[in-house]
């Protein structure tokens, strides 16, 4: 599954995405301890399966959360996305 | 001076139940309720099948909501709580369902519903809720493969749709009725937040709009809203809209018309979806613990 957490609003998209399906067979979690302001959880979904998830309190703020990993110019890999070796994290800005 | 205090944010309430069947007859009764930020909906099913629900306005206290919806699904059935197999809670308020046996998140509950509703042929549905609105991508089985959820403000909520009724003195119901009938379709407010369209609705009002016009330029703004949404998961044609706003003809033609496709019809209520794919997730449990015990 695709999770997408994040929103939409007059200032753009801000959107993580999560493909679930790929957390199914990871084992190291890698996502959770990257993400230097501990955005990432792993949870137990609707289908009984452990997935990573964006925790609920910064959902509605990932454009600020998020900043400092997304400089203007010269941004490095985001650790999260860098961390999770089966590629199941993509941001959309 | 006298002032109107007439809410025409209101909907009207209801229960139902199937009385050619006798609830006994069956083998596995289960339960979904959904506790909502607006409305809260119980649904009990007979071996899969619908046999009665209730849909009423949440409260303040949302146990209680839960406790009232139930009570009155199960109004005039000869049923009682305890003659519930399994009971799954779902919505905003899941986990304050006091009688449930498990809390499942709505995103899954409106694509098991929307599946049993629509047909396995669903792919892409839309659940505009009170709150909030998500944008939900499931397989022929019902289980969801891509999920957007909008939750940061009301727009495009039927909470939004609530404050603009009032706002312009027209019974919920009848707002999308009025909203069509324009002769020009107006341009669409420019946003949908409910604070800022307010005064703009306010100010268009002054200009000279009729409330029609208004109206139909907030439905419109919604529907266009919500399209941002759908593309990002993916849209397929075999789409359905849950959900209050799926009553509103307003917001559900301009969309279909954005779109350029028709969504799919069904005999059931589209504000029990969710409720509907919480008693269906429920009663997959039983039959899971009884295959265990079984074994
Ligand atoms: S590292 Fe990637 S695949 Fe593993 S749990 Fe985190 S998001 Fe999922
Ligand atoms: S971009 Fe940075 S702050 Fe945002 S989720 Fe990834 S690691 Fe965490």
């Amino acid at each position: 599954m695709k999770a997408n957490y994040g929103y939409l609003d007059g200032s753009g998209e801000f959107f993580i995405t999560i493909d679930t399906d790929l957390c199914i067979e990871c084992t190291d979690h890698g996502c959770v301890d990257a993400c230097p302001l501990g955005l990432f959880e792993i949870i137990v979904d609707d289908y009984d399966d452990d997935v990573a998830a964006i925790k609920e309190e910064h959902r509605k703020k990932l454009k600020y959360d998020c900043a400092p990993c997304k400089p203007v110019s010269d941004r490095p890999p985001l650790p999260c996305v860098e961390a999770c070796a089966p590629g199941a994290v993509t941001h959309s800005w | 001076m006298s002032e109107n205090t007439a809410e025409f944010w209101r909907w009207k309430e209801y229960n139902w139940h199937d009385e050619t069947v006798d609830p006994r007859d069956g083998e596995i009764i289960s339960a979904g309720v959904d506790v909502g930020s607006v409305s809260s909906q119980a649904v009990v099913m007979i071996d899969g099948k619908l046999y009665a629900y209730s849909n009423m306005r949440t409260g303040s206290d949302s146990p209680d909501s839960a406790r009232k919806a139930m009570n009155w699904a199960l109004e005039n059935t000869g049923l009682a709580l305890d003659d519930i197999h399994y009971t799954v809670g779902t919505g905003y308020g899941r986990v304050n369902v006091p009688f449930a046996d498990r809390a499942i998140t709505e995103i899954a509950c409106h694509a098991r519903g929307g599946n049993l509703m629509y047909g396995p042929t669903v792919r892409t549905i839309l659940d505009m809720g009170g709150q909030d609105c998500k944008a939900i991508h499931c397989d022929e089985r019902g289980k969801v493969t891509n999920l957007l959820m909008n939750d940061k403000c009301a727009a495009g909520t039927g909470r939004g749709m609530e404050v603009f009724a009032d706002l312009l003195a027209v019974s919920i119901e009848e707002v999308g009725d009025l909203s069509l009938d324009v002769e020009e379709e107006p341009p669409p407010v420019s946003s949908t937040c409910v604070v800022f369209a307010k005064s703009e609705a306010s100010s268009l009002l002054r200009e000279g709009w009729s409330k029609k016009r208004v109206l139909a330029a907030y439905c419109s703004a919604m529907a266009h809203r919500v399209v941002s949404l759908l593309d990002r998961i993916g849209m397929e044609k075999d789409f359905a809209i849950t959900g209050g706003i799926a009553k509103n003809k307003g917001v559900v033609t301009r969309l279909e018309r954005e779109l350029k496709l028709t969504s799919m019809k069904s005999e059931y209520d589209t504000q029990i979806a969710g409720a509907i794919g919480a008693a269906l997730f429920a009663r997959a449990l039983v039959e899971k613990q009884r295959k265990k015990v079984a074994k």
